[in-house]
């Protein structure tokens, strides 16, 4: 080999740094973490504390200007009938929503994290990937055209003759309405497709984490498909359900557009923020509503926590 | 002259662990040194101390003479043979091998020249083009080592580089290890945890235990002369023999180690029972009790075999019942 | 025995939801074609390439197209720089409070967007920042720093830690690593990141609607087109737009990670 002498003590700018850095790790990371922390810790957790700051303040009823003293009424505020009524309506959704979607991803993340191979893993994969990852707005705006009157299903149930049945359907209080797109039944759809793709993934994931040898141990062990599915399967998929569930419901919680195109006047959490905050000029009440998605999602992520949903996201 | 590598009282605690603890070691020029013990003894640690990745809590490091604080890995003569190889995935072999001369500025040339060279040297011509992803793990290893050797460094660390090899490809590393040192004559600090490569191939070995240094000495020593009980059983499997049966069979009170092989079974000596035999190949181990201390004797082919459950009567050579007086 | 075949049931019902996934989709490609623009009547009366050449003439559409373009980029290029060097943080080494680092990186998508976006026009309007280009982007990238975040990570903990010792072992120092070394080995999964990010970005509309002004992104001028319908078949072609148009960095996402690690869903 040609005779080198390596390591002759370099010295320029960058290497007297990089010694220093060598030499002091923590400055390091803490240099590293410095920017990230700035923006994050100074522009987004400023605002948020900010926001709910304002929930313990109130609004003059008679000038209509914030008082800045620290009250709990404005919280109060969201027991009154009316706006207790929007939190319960939307939790509902939420969990209408979620357990739906739950019930129909559950196939297809079982079909594609046990059956499908090769090519179909990847058709399975990307199927997820691609409605998941486009536009919102696109998504609501396909349900809208095919909820309308004039649209895709009302044709449908027209050329089936079964047009009766859509109008017996619609006559139901609560959840019919004077067509689908104006229903709580087309709400709920519109939510359901859009989410759905969040709650297959981690359901996807779970699965495959199961070894096949554990379903054969079952089956080695005496019980059948549907044993297995039920006692083994079914367990072990629980933590990824979770963790699907936590987007579906806090996505559910916290949307003001879908229920504002499809749906009826009655409104949602996140409709009630934004009016609030908007047109009504009431920053502390929709700070105090903007407070309850939070808290239910506290709850919801401790509980998911000991669950052991985590490991699954 | 100078030590290759001295450590004077270094520590390194990491918490409440004391992963090395107040270590003394003096490596020579030129020699090849093993630093041996279970996993969690240390002896990594040290090596990443020499190497640079760690930095003692306690104590000071000398790499020929001058004191390594403050001295970050890139600029100590010192290069390493890691564990899992750590190859660069990105780079090709020849890039791999000529790293460190790039990063000096060599020019292009001089860098493919050198590495052609030291792949020359693992026996590896002509394998520049290829990916490391493609190479079998002895390959790697070997690209490993001539990535290291590349710097000329004057100390060579080299952490269980043949651990992830099979039996027969370790062996003859073994050798080509020993010879490639010879030749170079470059100081080689060798971890391993397995005792008949530290035996096989080290001038000297550094036995660790709880962070700490129990025996160094040559092999021969450190195989036939421990000097604690640890020794005595994690470099040879030797019996240990507690100060009472020691007392009682030659009047001193202190530990006492005897190898498996020098026991016989004969018709007259100190009464055991046979607990088990396993045949293993060569010879059959024969685990027994005597004096309420489990031992175990390596009975040669050809010998009868005692039944399990019986009566009998060991015995040895005087000189095979190593006293381990001074630190017991 | 578990058996290496689907019963049918399983298949159709797994066949149905990606139908169900797909089809509305599918359906927006069909209606950018139709005659009828006053309502949105199917069958389709007629199928036309007209709303092509209209959409293509129209200056509002370029404009939100651009500004969504240019908000996309920026955020982006900030979220690449934030989140490599909270991921380099994070997985160098255990430090105390890193459980917190994650955690502030990932609550801005976990938390509501409502939530994201109140706090932050509320903040603006304490602190007298009058909207514009930039309050958008201070929104886009906050939130997207997740998804690059998540990406380098991933990729972080599948480098071996040793590949950074080997590189200084053999003379390299830090800046030095981290140029043949960290990059190169990370580079895949940042541009991945990077393409995800560019997608969450140029699709947002929940944050973007509080923090824009009087500016319209892509999804603010269709937005506007949903709550009140101008010229339908416009809106149609840019919806099919927008949905090629996002494929392509997903695509483009899934190759540069496909057999290392899973493209993060949970970055949206």
């Amino acid at each position: 080999m040609s005779d080198l002498s390596l390591h002759t003590g370099r010295s320029g700018p960058l290497t007297r740094l990089s010694d220093w850095l060598w030499r002091n790790p923590r400055m390091l990371i803490l240099l590293l973490l410095t920017p990230p922390a700035l923006w994050l810790g100074i522009i987004y957790l400023g605002s948020l504390f900010a926001l709910l700051a304002q929930s313990f303040f109130s609004i003059d009823e008679f000038s209509g200007l914030i008082v800045y003293e620290f009250t709990l009424k404005t919280y109060g505020e969201l027991f009154t009938p009316a706006n207790f009524d929007i939190i319960v309506r939307t939790v509902v959704m939420a969990a209408a929503v979620t357990v739906a979607a739950a019930l129909i991803s559950f196939p297809i993340a079982y079909y594609a994290a046990r059956y499908a191979k090769g090519k179909w893993k990847a058709v399975f994969y990307l199927g997820v990937m691609l409605p998941l990852w486009s536009s919102y707005l696109v998504k609501v705006y396909s349900w809208k055209l095919i909820l309308a009157k004039e649209g895709i299903l009302n044709w449908l149930f027209e050329i089936l003759h079964m047009k009766w049945l859509l109008e017996a359907y619609l006559a139901i209080p609560v959840i019919g309405g004077n067509s689908l797109s104006v229903s709580w039944t087309g709400t709920f759809l519109v939510f359901l497709y859009v989410w759905l793709p969040f709650m297959v993934l981690p359901i996807q994931a779970s699965l495959e984490r199961v070894p096949t040898s554990m379903l054969e141990a079952s089956g080695d062990l005496g019980a059948n498909p549907g044993q297995s599915f039920r006692y083994v399967l079914l367990p072990l998929a629980l933590p990824g359900v979770i963790a699907g569930s936590i987007f579906t419901f806090s996505l559910t919680l916290g949307d003001y557009i879908i229920p504002q195109i499809v749906g009826s006047s009655r409104r949602f959490i996140g409709q009630a923020v934004y009016s609030y905050q908007g047109t009504a000029g009431n920053i502390p009440l929709a700070a105090a509503f903007a407070v309850v998605p939070i808290v239910i999602m506290g709850v919801y992520l401790w509980v998911a926590k000991r669950k052991g949903a985590f490991d699954a996201l | 002259m100078t030590s290759a590598v001295q450590f004077t009282g270094v520590s390194r605690h990491f918490g409440s662990v004391r992963a090395v603890d107040a270590v003394d070691i003096d490596i020579a020029e030129g020699e090849f040194f093993a630093m041996l013990g279970p996993s969690g003894s240390g002896k990594t640690t040290c090596l990443r101390l020499i190497a640079g990745f760690e930095q003692p809590t306690g104590g000071d490091i000398a790499i020929f003479g001058q004191s390594a604080k403050g001295v970050p890995p890139y600029k100590r003569h010192v290069n390493t043979v890691f564990q899992d190889y750590a190859l660069f995935p990105h780079l090709n072999v020849r890039d791999n091998v000529a790293y460190g001369l790039m990063i000096a500025g060599r020019p292009k040339a001089e860098r493919h020249r050198a590495a052609e060279e030291a792949l020359e040297l693992v026996a590896l011509p002509g394998y520049g083009t290829r990916k490391p992803s493609e190479l079998s793990g002895g390959q790697r290893q070997r690209v490993a080592l001539a990535r290291a050797l590349i710097n000329q460094p004057k100390v060579l660390l080299l952490d269980e580089p043949l651990g992830a090899l099979d039996l027969k490809l370790r062996e003859q590393m073994q050798e080509e290890l020993k010879a490639l040192q010879r030749k170079l004559g470059i100081t080689f600090v060798f971890v391993t945890h397995d005792q008949g490569e530290a035996l096989s191939m080290a001038d000297r070995v550094a036995v660790f235990n709880e962070g700490k240094i129990v025996q160094v000495g040559r092999p021969e020593d450190i195989y036939y002369r421990p000097e604690v009980p640890f020794v005595a059983d994690f470099v040879g499997s030797s019996n240990v023999l507690p100060p009472e049966v020691t007392e009682k069979l030659t009047g001193k009170r202190c530990h006492a180690a005897l190898r498996p092989e020098a026991l016989r079974i004969s018709e007259s000596g100190h009464v055991a029972t046979v607990r088990a035999t396993s045949f293993i190949g060569t010879a059959t181990r024969v685990s027994l009790v005597m004096d309420d201390t489990p031992m175990v004797a390596l009975i040669p082919k050809g010998q009868e075999i005692p039944a399990v459950g019986a009566q009998v009567n060991l015995s040895w050579q005087d000189e095979d019942l190593h006293l381990m007086e001074a630190r017991s | 025995m578990h058996s290496d075949r689907a019963s049918l049931g399983l298949k159709i019902a797994a066949g149905a939801g990606l139908a169900f996934m797909h089809l509305p989709l599918l359906l927006i490609f069909i209606y950018a074609f139709t005659t009828e623009d006053k309502s949105y009547q199917w069958p389709p009366p007629g199928l036309t390439l007209k709303w092509f050449s209209v959409t293509w003439s129209r200056p509002d559409v370029w404009e939100a197209l651009s500004l969504s373009v240019r908000v996309a980029a920026i955020s982006t290029a900030i979220a690449l720089v934030l989140g490599t060097l909270c991921a380099a943080a994070v997985s160098r080494t255990k430090f105390f409070g890193r459980e917190a680092v994650s955690l502030m990186v990932i609550l801005p998508i976990a938390l509501p967007g409502i939530i994201t976006g109140i706090s932050l026009r509320s903040a603006f309007n304490l602190a007298d920042i009058p909207f514009s280009f930039w309050t958008i982007v201070l929104g886009h990238a906050t939130f997207c720093v997740v998804v690059v975040y998540n990406n380098a990570v991933a990729r972080f903990r599948r480098t071996s830690g040793s590949l950074i010792e080997a590189s200084m072992d053999l003379g390299a120092d830090s800046f030095q690593t981290f140029r043949h070394v960290i990059l190169p080995n990370i580079a895949t999964a940042l541009l991945a990141g990077g393409m995800l990010a560019f997608a969450l970005s140029f699709d947002e509309v929940i944050v973007t609607t509080f923090t824009a002004g009087q500016q319209q992104t892509l999804p603010i001028w269709m937005l506007e087109e949903l709550v009140r319908p101008r010229q339908r078949p416009v809106t149609n072609v840019v919806a099919m737009v927008v949905v090629l148009v996002t494929f392509l960095p997903i695509l483009g996402a899934y190759y540069l990670t496909r057999g290392t690690d899973t493209v993060a869903g949970q970055g949206k």
